[in-house]
């Protein structure tokens, strides 16, 4: 057992995963030299040289569609895109082509290829740079789409994405590269489609993934002051999406709060909120809520990014009305 | 240099060294050499005009990472070692051409008569791009790479449908040349023929990435698969540049298409204030690029040929510093948004949604301020 940071995680795995298959490789831009805009692929390069680290042109579209046409043929590339931001220029390379040559082929031939891409607002980087679209691919038939909000299931999880015969679009955050915690020796890859629930509580139900995790976290230690016990449920896998655990947690407490760090209208939280009603209707006390960010582009300003943002201050204010709405 | 075998097969031509092709009209040692093809033929004053604008621009580019590196602003992106690639190929504009910048033309800025002021303010913060773009003909900075490219394309293809005699440029970068988006923009603006120009000014790095990951030839020689011409100018002789731009300019309102301009030049400063650029390229690098620096070049030629004196130099320097430090004042006293703002530029025109939204959040404010009282 080792405490370390989520950045140090998806490094230490990603070097496990190079070291235990010859066929895993990564390519992205600036990931060689650099050592990647976050540092991810630190000493990756000099460890196992430019043919298993490359260096890409910037054109997002050119080597993703790169990295499928590597992946048919049997390698499984871990391809790092700087933003998620930049995923949008590759989008029909993923949309078109990666989600759907198995399909097309008839099951003749997979796409075993990871993108791995921090999303994530807060750190001033303005409306471009800032966007969680994660949505875009939940959305996808064929596409796996995992967002761990620790180091120990960015590990996990991330050791699970390589070893997968389908394409995973793996979601990393900005705001958690520095985030430290506790990473089990010996990790086994995680299962794909498992939300846990991260905090048992009794009173409502907090659904909530990467970031938002953690603020959820902060809240529910701020909602405890106040005597209400919140349960957290983090979804980690986005697609498929674990229904169970979030129902069975709603039907425990009869009320929930979505906590989303992306736009409110056709969001993850509408989904959440549409499993919940579908199965835990009967259960439920109040109606299910949502708090998401202001429907803007981000802005670049600090203090305005920050009122666009969902904090821990307007969970807590929902899940406190929401449980005063249950009439207990 | 930092060894990469999977760089590709070794370059025929060696993007270091400036080969025989480069335009050029003014030596790194401020000698006036001639070109078979291009000249420039300006007044001592209008000379004169043209070194101001290079101090100037650098001591606003100077502030800006000052500013930066004591929290005032977000992040900068240093025009340093490519102001004669900027202020030469903005001369050549007239007042009715649009230009296209990527994030680091605050040159090109300074030229269209955008105060400073108003690209600080974006970088701290309190506006988005300050300027009137119709008003001062250039448009927003564009952070996405390349996509500007295809912008100034339909922009092109406008003053072509209008008949007017004007021609877009549009500034981007070496590594912008990987970019579909300017590939794209190449391949239907020769189609149309539109009045645009492609400015890049190759500054030999794109981030951590030489221009060797990003093309096998001389980026100039890519236009002629496209079906227009390229040339490739010393982006650091600033005549060079203004012959060069303004040629490609006039080629485009007359009728003949688009140019591909190379401004061959060299990133001077990091890539941006949050970058370290020790970490993967060569001091020695840096200090043979000082060497042909473009202030200096312009300096000696007008020593040379005894058009300006010691108290011209001191004038401008002077007047430089007072920019710097007015810009300075002006930047900190900007005052910072009310967070309602957020609500203000999302759409052009009325939103529902957007209306029950903003009115939500005003309340939600308001709830502190009752707390407070
Ligand atoms: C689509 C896209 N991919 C990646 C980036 C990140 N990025 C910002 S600047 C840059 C390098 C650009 O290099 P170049 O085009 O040579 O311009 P320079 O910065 O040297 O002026 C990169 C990769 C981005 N902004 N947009
Ligand atoms: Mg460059």
């Amino acid at each position: 057992m080792a405490t370390m940071t989520y950045r140090q995680a998806l490094r230490d795995t990603l070097r496990d995963e190079m070291l235990r298959d010859e066929n895993v490789f990564v390519m992205g831009e600036e990931i060689g030299v650099f050592e990647g805009s976050y540092k991810i692929t630190e000493g990756l390069l000099k460890e196992f040289g430019p043919k298993r680290v490359r260096d890409t042109p910037i054109a997002e579209e050119g080597f993703v569609g790169a990295a499928i046409g590597a992946a048919m043929l049997g390698l499984r590339p871990v391809v790092e895109i700087m933003t998620i931001n930049f995923s949008l220029l590759a989008l029909d390379q993923i949309v078109n082509h990666a989600a759907k040559i198995y399909g097309m082929f008839g099951g003749q031939c997979s796409v075993p290829m990871v993108i791995r891409t921090p999303g994530g607002g807060g750190q001033q980087l303005g409306a471009t740079h800032s966007q969680n679209v994660e949505l875009f691919y939940s959305f996808i038939p064929g596409l796996k789409v995992l967002a761990p909000s620790t180091p120990a299931e960015a590990s996990s999880m991330l050791r699970a994405a390589i070893r997968d015969d389908d394409p995973v679009l793996f979601l990393e955050n900005l705001a958690l590269y520095n985030t430290r915690g506790e990473v089990p020796d010996d990790l086994e890859p995680a299962e794909i489609g498992r939300a846990a629930v991260t905090r048992p509580g009794t009173d409502v139900t907090i659904i909530a993934y990467s970031r938002m995790a953690h603020v959820a976290a902060e809240a529910a230690d701020k909602l405890a002051t106040d005597g209400i016990s919140a349960e957290i449920v983090d979804l980690r896998s986005l697609r498929p999406l674990d229904r169970e655990t979030v129902v069975e947690s709603v039907r425990r407490t009869g009320c929930a709060v979505v906590a989303e760090d992306d736009w409110l209208t056709y969001g993850i939280g509408a989904e959440i909120a549409a499993t919940i009603q579908e199965g835990a209707f009967d259960h439920l006390d109040a109606p299910v809520r949502r708090v998401a960010m202001a429907e803007v582009p981000l802005p670049y300003s600090k203090p305005l990014e920050l009122a666009a943002l969902p904090s821990a201050e307007s969970l807590v204010t929902a899940v406190r009305d929401t449980v005063r709405a249950t009439g207990r | 240099m930092i060894v990469d075998a999977a760089r590709g097969a070794p370059l025929g031509t060696d993007a270091q060294s400036p080969p025989p092709e480069l335009v050029q009209l003014l030596t790194p040692e401020g000698e006036r050499v001639e070109h078979p093809e291009y000249d420039v033929n300006l007044t001592p004053e209008e000379i004169k005009g043209l070194y101001r604008d290079l101090v100037i621009v650098r001591r606003i580019d100077t502030e800006a990472v000052a500013l930066t590196r004591q929290g005032e602003l977000g992040i900068w992106a240093s025009l340093l070692g490519q102001e004669a690639a900027q202020i030469g190929s903005a001369h050549a504009l007239r007042t009715g051409d649009m230009a296209f910048p990527s994030y680091r033309e605050h040159g090109v800025a300074w030229c269209r008569g955008v105060d400073p002021l108003d690209l600080l303010g974006l970088f701290r913060g309190v506006n988005h791009a300050g300027w009137d773009p119709k008003a001062h003909n250039f448009h927003l900075y564009t952070i996405v790479i390349g996509s500007h490219a295809l912008h100034a394309t339909g922009y092109a293809m406008g003053i072509q449908r209008d008949g007017a005699e004007n021609a877009a440029i549009v500034y981007f970068g070496d590594g912008a040349t990987s970019q579909g988006d300017v590939n794209e923009a190449f391949v239907w603006s020769a189609a149309q023929n539109a009045p645009i120009v492609f400015f890049c000014q190759n500054n030999q790095w794109a981030i951590s990435e030489p221009l060797e990951r990003q093309s096998r030839i001389p980026l100039y020689r890519r236009a002629e698969g496209f079906g227009f011409p390229g040339v490739r100018v010393d982006g650091n002789d600033i005549f060079a540049v203004l012959a060069v731009t303004r040629k490609a300019l006039d080629n485009a309102r007359s009728g003949q298409g688009p140019t591909l301009i190379e401004a061959f030049t060299y990133r001077m400063g990091a890539h941006t204030t949050t970058d370290d650029p020790t970490r993967y390229r060569l001091q020695s690098e840096l200090e043979s690029w000082k060497l042909k620096d473009p202030i200096e070049r312009l300096k000696a030629y007008l020593v040379k040929n005894e058009m300006a004196d010691r108290e011209f130099f001191d004038a401008i320097d002077a007047e430089a510093k007072q920019v710097g430090s007015d810009l300075r004042r002006r930047c900190l006293e900007l005052p910072d948004p009310e967070p309602t703002a957020i609500w203000e530029n999302v759409y052009a025109t009325e939103h529902s949604l957007l209306a029950e939204e903003r009115d939500q959040f005003t309340s939600y404010l308001a709830s502190f301020e009752d707390v407070s009282r």
